[in-house]
């Protein structure tokens, strides 16, 4: 049976945590373990999930949870894993939670091993789109046009003047078993992601889009509809890559508006109706390629 | 008990088959490699059942030693030079987070320049990193330290990870008759490794947490006190080793002809050997010298350092390290034991190998003549310094 909010777990595993209001990491996590359920075993390296949960004495975590160093999150996990299993021990999930600076930056070598390995474990993703507990500077998952506090959007240069990495085809071209993408908007696309994730032997990959209200500048109750929008707008997409080929869950017929996303966020506040054109340019090939590539 | 001809890295390679750690995560650097190419081949010839992960990185080499110590697992790893600096991030990080690894380091000469040889500044620059150093002299002490050092490190009143060193080359790659434990007498030996401080799915727990101000010292002063403890469990760990299989250490340190000893050479590593005929061939010269190798640098062995020079005209510390800007590291914490013993001798540092440079029987007789007139100096073996 497919686990929806209505036969979701009802076991807390991240609380208590002092993350900051509407945090979309924190759901991410908040939700994977909920799905994943008590056998989890959860890596988390030095970042926002790790600073707002394990401050000792008050450890939030109520699986088994480590702090990894930044770039170390995947390789922990197989040492988890390969330790658990040469002990006899089985029917656990080596689960790691990463932001994107710790996946597409400083832990992208140790993922990528990891994936060559097909080490058992789980890596999720959560992309809130900048190294956002150090202060919002920006990672390779900042969007284009982003300001942040290290790409400063002024008379000359507009915020981040680069494309956001393509995590997920980077994941997908080591021949992974199983990757995909998600985001918080659509929680339930997530869960039944997870789920499968969990029957899954071998490295998985679930990229799940969790926006920030302190990086983004939005409201502390708007993170879900801005994960929502994100998608609806085209500029983030649901899909799964599996036995080698790319599938599309969520086709919109008609995206909605990508000015309005952007215009709601302070850090795109700045972007002239020449940047919003580059961005909707960039989208549209980007959907080009996903209607010929993906199932 | 069987005898075999074995290069230094071969015959740790045996001790720590003998331990058989649940995880080996293993990447190639040299003078190390051997060592986790022979571990490899015992995976592959069904001898040794370990998982055996082909890391990426040495970072990952650590990193995912951590994790497999965290659930309980017996981990081992090796490195050397820039590899030992790669992953440096998670030294002091193994060590606060009190996962007993064993690692061997082929102690090498580190870049720039580019130098595969051997000098014991790699593993040196590393002392504050919470882990115990250990320094073998031959390839029968490698393996007996492989073998050793698992029941050091996991002992419950240590818990601390155990960097293992072999002089590159000169050591890791010089062949010797070596006597191998069998299997059974390793397993009288050591133990099973057991820990509270493990995730555990019948009891979660977090770990590698982080500790404010308010705390962080306590947790900084346990992990001292561990390896504080290590003096004890090492005198424990060699008496029972000799029990079983009959060759005796002598802790921290190891002193020949001390006792009567005007001028003192105090060695780390390989170099020992050729120290100790020169000894021999002073003394049968008349010469009342003597020789102190000094076996682990973590803990220091300062109480033994004092014990041994203590009745002594003059002190030499022989290293292969240099800390820019100051003396040889050793030196410094030779200079540091003897005060904190309020001996107050002559000492002198003797900074030489680097990069592998050969350290001569003449240039150790022409240290001990220089000690006769009993001043305090740091000097570069084979360079002129005007």
């Amino acid at each position: 049976m497919a686990v929806t909010a209505k036969t979701l777990n009802e076991t807390e595993f991240f609380y208590g945590h002092k993350a900051c209001a509407g945090c979309g990491g924190s759901l991410a996590v908040r939700i994977a373990l909920k799905v994943l359920g008590e056998r989890s075993i959860a890596v988390v390296p030095a970042g926002c999930m790790s600073a707002v949960g394990f401050n000792f004495p008050q450890l939030c975590f109520g699986n088994n949870a480590i702090i990894s160093t930044f770039a170390g999150t995947a390789s922990m996990l197989t040492g988890v894993e390969a330790g658990l299993r040469a002990q006899g021990i089985t029917n656990f999930h080596a689960v790691g939670f990463a932001g994107d600076g710790g996946t597409a930056d400083i832990g992208l070598q140790a993922l990528s091993g990891a994936i060559d390995r097909n080490d058992d474990i789980l890596y999720i993703c959560y992309d809130n789109e900048a190294y956002m507990n150090t202060g919002i500077q920006k990672s390779s998952l900042t969007p284009f046009g982003a300001r942040t506090t290290t790409t400063p959007a002024g008379k000359n240069i507009h915020g981040n003047l680069r494309q956001k990495k393509n995590m997920f085809e980077i994941v997908a071209a080591h021949g992974i078993p199983y990757a995909a993408t998600a985001s918080v908007g659509y929680i339930n696309d997530f869960m039944r992601k997870v789920e499968k994730a969990k029957s899954i032997k071998g490295t998985k990959y679930i990229h799940i889009l969790a926006p920030c209200p302190t990086g983004w500048g939005i409201k502390t109750d708007e993170t879900v509809e801005a994960a929502k929008e994100v998608v609806d707008c085209g500029l983030w997409y649901l899909a799964e890559y599996e036995n080698g080929s790319f599938t599309l869950n969520h086709d919109p017929k008609e995206f909605s508006s990508v000015e309005d996303y952007l215009r709601k966020q302070a850090r795109f506040r700045h972007l002239t109706d020449e940047d919003i054109e580059i961005i909707k340019q960039s989208r549209d090939a980007k959907w080009e390629y996903i209607h010929k590539n993906f199932k | 008990m069987a005898r075999k001809f074995l290069s230094g890295n071969e015959a740790f390679a045996y001790g720590v088959r003998l331990a058989r750690p649940h995880v080996i995560s293993a990447y190639p650097i040299t003078p190390q490699t051997i060592v986790v190419e022979k571990l490899s081949e015992f995976v592959e010839d069904g001898s040794l059942r370990s998982e055996f992960i082909h890391v990426e990185s040495e970072h990952s080499a650590l990193s995912c030693a951590m994790g497999a110590s965290s659930v309980g697992a017996r981990a081992f790893t090796a490195t050397s030079s820039q590899g030992l600096l790669y992953m440096a991030e998670c030294l002091p990080y193994a060590a606060g987070g009190r996962f007993p690894i064993v690692m061997m380091n082929a102690n090498r000469s580190t870049a720039l320049p580019w130098n595969i040889y051997g000098d014991q500044r790699d593993s040196l620059s590393q002392l504050d990193s919470g882990w115990i150093q250990a320094y073998a002299e031959n390839a029968q002490e490698a393996l007996d330290i492989a073998l050793m050092s698992f029941y050091i490190a996991e002992h419950k009143n240590v818990s601390t990870p155990f960097m293992a060193n072999l002089d590159g080359f000169v050591l890791t790659h010089t062949y010797e008759v070596v006597d191998v434990p069998t299997a059974e007498q390793a397993d009288e030996f050591l133990p099973p490794f057991e820990t509270e401080n493990k995730l555990s799915l019948s009891n979660p727990k977090n770990l590698g947490f982080s500790a404010g101000p308010d705390t962080n010292t306590f947790f900084k002063y346990k992990e001292h006190s561990g390896l504080l403890n290590v003096r004890n469990v090492v005198a424990e760990a060699e008496s029972k080793f000799e029990s079983i299989f009959g060759r005796k250490y002598t802790g921290l340190t190891e002193s020949f002809k001390t006792d009567d000893a005007d001028y003192i050479l105090i060695t780390l590593g390989s170099i020992s050997g050729l120290a100790r005929e020169i000894v021999d061939r002073l003394r049968e010269q008349g010469e009342k010298v003597g020789l102190l190798r000094i076996r682990y640098m973590r803990p220091f062995p300062n109480d033994e350092i004092a014990a041994a020079v203590k009745n002594a005209k003059a002190v030499a510390v022989l290293e292969k390290d240099i800390s820019f800007g100051n003396e040889g590291t050793v030196y410094t914490n030779v200079n540091s034991a003897l005060q904190k013993a309020g001996i107050s001798i002559p000492t002198s540092d003797y900074i030489g190998g680097l990069g592998g440079k050969n350290i001569s029987a003449e240039e150790i007789e022409g240290i001990f003549e220089e000690l006769k007139q009993k001043k305090s100096a740091v000097k570069f073996l084979g360079i002129e310094v005007r």
